[in-house]
């Protein structure tokens, strides 16, 4: 079947042929790099569009439909327009900091995509610590708001990042908690090994209730961690006009945006195969003809599949949920995800030592 | 009462919150003391949309004036037109036609719910939830396409005047308007499901806010505000005008006197005004719409107040007369700018997100304030 590690292999013999190993690693990681930059951008786009589209259906109205058909090309004019907008520095502000912190905004996007596995073998770094490097690299993510809201001179800026610095800190522990429900199931913190141990079942039908709870958690955590709504208080528009990045403008207003987009993607991909086994197909039992029609639909859909759903659950609740206080949103944390993901984990391991699970 | 005023210490982080900022629903300038995320003070400047309406209106005649109040409290535009012509009409002794009076009061009633619709949705838009605005506008709408039916216009509707209303009603009204009980009827229950039930939004408003009675009383709080408290203060029971006397409707009283009472309030209110128009929409007596009237109004010289509820509250119109076309002086008591005085007394010592939602429950209309 016409699949994406195919076209890799095919790529990747094609180079073999013609250029020393040397080579054929720099021109491999130059096509990857070019490929992670366009599936940032393709990412931010499609996202964009399909947020507007969301709140349309949630909020009764049509959304936008005057760019190409049915308003798909909406988000590329608004690229467009943002591209030649003025990128304004305010005067008092730290010039270089501030032009830096997009920047680290979009890296850490950008890294975390590696150990994603986007298909049946098609990953651009098979690591074996994956689960831990994407932990590692999302809490990164932080310096770029505190910087961005620091180097503002601004004081809404400020207030804005010093809110998105504990709440980013804090919610990371649960998301690492519930995160590693999984890890303890598996006994992996391979991203490939975790997907292959779901290939008779999904963990979030496995686990029981504690990988539900763990999943709950999860999305709760990735939700704030990536401030969206209803945790949006590091950019709370009715309070904070803008939050961390009120000063910027054009293209790092942009990378910002595209940034944020490309977090809930990857969170939402990280969701899809912790619990819901990645781009390992829905199988049941022993029904054979429908494991065989399910296997049937290519793995890249599968990947997608779930992940946008994941991604459309986190919409759904940022245009339907009021935002939360920031006393409130610590002590959420604080008072009730971080000791039930705790006592989760407890669960968690004695079913993994008892062999409790499927 | 009297709050002593905060120092501002060194630490202290003072912002300005507006004239131009989203949550400010106009040019409101709110200068805030924080510490950290806690609020020491906060200082309201006003001015920036000041047109000068009380002055403006010393130049226009009695039949004139009427129309340049629609644009004080834009949202209750006609309740504001209801307050001056009936200021006119007892200084002129009018006697008003009955099918006029019921007229006036569905149109008030129509439009006190249009406000709390807009007010429902700005607040939820407030505490960070986009969707019940459109939710809100949509039957807004409805009421809005009555309006232009009947008034010829959408939001300033210019249809009180001296003697009755503008116009008779238009054929089509008292069916469009049980459409819209209808429909309305379905739709409040959507309101609660998506915002009142909503144990985030219960959060952000319970204990939040909290305006005790006295208080309500010596700030001069009036309207939804003041009942939140549990002031007794609705101007159409303590002093009915038009046949506000002849209909059976509540007043609300909540006596929590926090964010969520006053929200609760409102709510509850547009059940009672849509109550009002049940009551009436099918008893349109028969007759003029509008009294005969002199085509030169001249108020005898005297001093006539005039009281009427608004949506936000107690709308007073004060007329001095000299016995010319043209008032000699005229003020407005606006029900916002008595809510908004509160509001440094409530806030002090919450958090900045709470101020928001604060503003979002006094439901304040700048030009209302300003004038």
């Amino acid at each position: 079947m016409w699949s994406f590690h195919q076209i890799a292999d095919f790529i990747n013999d094609w180079l073999n042929q013609r250029f020393n190993p040397t080579w054929v690693t720099v021109i491999e990681m130059i096509i990857t790099g070019i490929l992670v930059i366009s599936l940032f951008a393709v990412l931010g786009l499609v996202l964009v569009i399909m947020e507007r589209k969301v709140s349309a259906w949630i909020q009764i109205r049509l959304g936008p439909n005057r760019v190409g058909p049915k308003g798909m090309f909406q988000s590329l004019a608004d690229t467009l327009k943002l591209l030649v907008k003025e990128g304004m520095t305010p005067t008092g502000s730290d010039k270089f900091l501030f032009n830096l912190a997009p920047y680290i905004a979009m890296i850490v996007a950008m890294l975390l995509m590696a150990p994603l596995a986007f298909a049946r073998n098609f990953q651009m770094w098979d690591m074996n610590i994956g689960v831990l490097y994407i932990t590692a690299i999302s809490s990164v993510s932080v310096i770029s708001v505190l910087i961005a809201g620091w180097s503002s001179n601004n004081k809404y800026s400020l207030m804005g990042a010093m809110r998105a610095g504990a709440q980013i800190v804090s919610y990371e522990l649960s998301a690492g908690l519930s995160i590693l429900a999984v890890v303890v199931l598996t006994g992996s913190l391979n991203i490939n090994e975790i997907i292959q141990s779901q290939a008779n079942g999904w963990w979030i039908f496995k686990g029981h209730i504690p990988a539900i709870i763990a999943f709950v958690t999860f999305i709760i955590a990735v939700t704030a961690e990536t401030n969206r709504a209803p945790f949006d208080l590091a950019e709370a528009e009715s309070e904070l006009t803008a939050g961390f990045h009120t000063e910027y403008s054009g293209m790092k207003f942009a990378l910002f945006f595209l940034a944020e987009y490309v977090n809930v993607f990857i969170v939402c991909a990280l969701g899809a195969i912790l619990f819901f086994g990645g781009w390992m197909p829905f199988h049941i039992g022993n029904w054979q003809g429908f494991n065989h029609v399910m296997d049937f639909i290519p793995s890249s859909i599968w990947f997608f599949g779930k992940t946008f759903f994941l991604i459309f659950l986190i919409m759904w609740f940022r245009w339907t949920f009021p935002r939360l206080r920031i006393d409130q949103l610590l002590n959420l944390e604080w008072k009730y995800l971080l000791p039930i993901s705790m006592f989760n984990i407890l669960l968690v391991t004695a079913m993994a030592i008892g062999g409790w699970h499927f | 009462m009297i709050e002593d005023t905060a120092i501002t210490e060194k630490g202290d982080l003072t912002i300005n919150i507006g004239p131009q900022h989203p949550a400010t629903h106009g040019v409101l300038h709110l200068a805030v003391t924080l510490n950290g995320e806690t609020i020491k003070k906060v200082e309201p400047h006003l001015g920036y949309i000041h047109r000068s309406i009380e002055k403006m209106c010393e130049s226009l005649t009695y039949r004139q004036f009427i129309y340049v109040t629609s644009r004080m409290d834009y949202l209750s535009a006609h309740i504001n037109n209801h307050a001056c012509a009936l200021c006119v009409e007892k200084g002129m002794q009018i006697e008003v036609p009955e099918r006029a009076q019921v007229i006036r009061v569905l149109m008030d009633e129509l439009t006190r719910i249009a406000s709390h619709e807009l007010w429902w949705g700005a607040m939820a838009m407030d505490l960070g939830a986009f969707t019940p605005f459109f939710h809100a506008f949509r039957e807004r709408e409805t009421i809005n396409d009555i309006m232009e039916e009947t008034c010829g216009a959408r939001l300033t509707m210019n249809y009180m005047v001296p003697g009755g209303v503008m116009a008779d009603i238009h054929p089509n009204f008292q069916r469009k308007v049980k459409d819209f009980i209808k429909l309305y009827k379905q739709k409040i229950k959507e309101y609660d499901e998506l915002l009142t039930g909503n144990i985030i939004f219960q959060n952000r408003m319970k204990g939040i806010g909290y305006l005790s009675a006295e208080d309500a009383i010596s700030y001069g709080c009036t309207g939804p505000t003041a009942r939140g408290s549990g002031v007794s203060s609705d101007i159409r029971k303590l002093y009915p005008y038009e046949v506000y006397d002849k209909i059976s409707f509540d007043e609300i009283l909540e006596n929590e006197g926090d964010s969520f009472a006053r929200y609760l309030v409102r709510i509850r209110e547009m059940n009672e005004s849509l109550k009002i128009i049940e009551q009436l929409i099918d008893h349109i007596p028969e007759g003029d719409y509008q009294a005969k009237t002199k085509a030169v109004l001249k108020l005898p010289k005297g001093e006539f107040y005039t009281r009427v509820e608004t949506a936000r509250g107690e709308l007073g119109v004060y007329i001095v007369s000299e016995g010319a076309t043209t008032p000699y002086r005229i003020k407005f008591r606006s029900p916002g700018f008595s809510n908004l005085s509160a509001l440094d007394h409530m806030a002090r010592g919450s958090k900045l997100g709470d101020l928001v939602a604060m503003m979002g429950t006094l439901d304040l209309v700048i030009p209302d304030i300003d004038r």
